[in-house]
């Protein structure tokens, strides 16, 4: 298994916010950064953290309001790309004092943050920061970015998942196309054979298993395929 | 020379701006006949250009606007899902790793460059989803584009079409990845180095941040 598989399936099994604190734990031990942070600004109503942050560090933040000249923040309320530290707006004096003080603080000085956003206004961010050479942050963002975006956004969808009642959480319905995918990925059929029987192409059909996951908020394939069949959307 | 530009940004660009959305309503408006709202200052906008979308933009020699296209994120709202499910049976189109590419215009005053303005657009869109580690953009394109995109060398897998001929309408998928740029690059002359240079000019490295962090 993949560093991402292994960690998408401890995901999966958590239940509680601690567990989620568990993970982000192992997933700066696994991945070898120095800190990894998921923060939801909002969550329907409410923010939530799990974090690797010194405690006094994040006291001190709280303490001086330096939510209003972090660049990470008032990057990720506006964009939504993945943003490199290095690549935000430290222009302003303020920003930059406060840099200072995050790497007195022990902060690496390279960081990763990637926004995320969700229905009614839901807002978090996901950071990876660490101490490295540029070279060698060049190296870790190249080999692992895409494990970032996924990872970010499923850490949210799994917050949403234990946070949020399931009676506020909307099912979606899957299209023909997404039951015809699960059955017969259930059924045991390789993705070569469905894309066949379907008349498209592997790529599209990996476009609608994300989708169909998606829509199910299940991590993996294998746990799309049992939550569509326990709630009868596809029968065999 | 491409620049990569916010909504919430483009103010600070007024002429591009400008012509960009009255660009739009000459292309999508008057020439293909699509149903878009044009507002009193004859720009073309609708309710994406409210999300804060990240366009790329051709800027032509004199600072106007010779192309551009809009892209959004697919985990939140975007116009394929809203408008086009008929096109893609039914399949909502969301993961973190596709963003949506619409609005693909090409200005009436690009003359004879508007080869060199198509192709410098896919390439950007291209360069920005190797970036930033996108597997695949997800758009929405009339059929004249079909074989603008073959002739650029980055052809989409078409997920479904309605309409007859030229009024057609389609949905399709393209894969980036390093493969596709050099295929770009092959086919327009385009060098790779160029597409960075864009990518770089508009996501600065911070020379504040290093002389920090050193």
């Amino acid at each position: 298994m993949t560093k991402l598989e292994t960690f998408l399936d401890s995901l999966e099994a958590s239940q509680t916010p601690n567990d989620i604190q568990s993970l982000v734990e192992a997933l700066r031990e696994s991945y070898g950064v120095s800190n990894a942070v998921y923060h939801a600004v909002n969550l329907d109503g409410a923010p939530y953290a799990a974090l690797t942050y010194s405690p006094e560090w994040m006291d001190h933040y709280q303490e001086q309001e330096y939510v209003r000249v972090d660049p990470v923040v008032r990057g990720a309320l506006q964009h939504f790309h993945p943003m490199d530290w290095k690549r935000l707006d430290w222009s302003n004096k303020g920003s930059r004092a406060f840099l200072g003080e995050a790497i007195d603080a022990g902060l690496g000085n390279q960081g990763l943050s990637i926004p995320i956003r969700g229905p009614n206004g839901q807002f978090a961010l996901f950071t990876i920061n660490h101490d490295s050479s540029d070279k060698e942050w060049a190296r870790f963002t190249e080999e692992s970015k895409r494990d970032m975006m996924l990872i970010s956004h499923y850490i949210h969808k799994q917050v949403v998942k234990i946070v949020i009642p399931e009676g506020d959480r909307q099912h979606q319905p899957l299209s023909p196309r997404e039951t015809d995918t699960l059955k017969y990925l259930g059924l045991g059929y390789s993705r070569g054979q469905i894309s066949e029987k379907l008349s498209i192409s592997e790529h599209t059909l990996r476009v609608y298993i994300d989708s169909a996951r998606h829509k199910l908020g299940a991590l993996n394939t294998i746990h799309a395929v049992t939550t569509a069949f326990t709630r009868g959307l596809i029968a065999y | 020379m491409i620049k990569y530009i916010y909504a919430d940004a483009l103010g600070a660009f007024p002429l591009l701006k400008e012509t960009m959305l009255k660009d739009r309503a000459v292309q999508f408006r008057d020439r293909l006949g699509w149903n878009v709202s044009v507002d009193s200052n004859g720009f073309e906008v609708d309710e994406y250009d409210d999300m804060n979308p990240l366009y790329v933009i051709y800027e032509l020699p004199d600072g106007s606007h010779g192309g551009s296209m809009r892209i959004l994120p697919t985990t939140g709202q975007t116009m394929v899902n809203d408008h086009f499910l008929d096109l893609t049976d039914g399949v909502e189109i969301s993961s973190p790793l596709i963003w949506e590419c619409t609005r693909f215009c090409i200005s009436p005053n690009a003359g004879k460059l508007a080869g060199k303005v198509a192709a410098a657009l896919m390439l950007a869109g291209c360069e920005l989803g190797v970036r930033f580690g996108l597997d695949s953009s997800v758009g929405v394109f009339d059929a004249r584009m079909v074989h603008i995109y073959r002739r650029i060398g980055w052809t989409p897998e078409i997920l479904g079409t309605k309409g007859e001929g030229k009024d057609s309408v389609s949905v399709g998928l393209w894969e980036i990845n390093e493969e596709s740029k050099a295929q770009i690059c092959a086919k327009s002359g385009f060098r790779a180095e160029e597409a960075e240079a864009w990518f770089e000019a508009s996501f600065p490295v911070s020379d504040a941040f290093d002389a920090m962090v050193a």
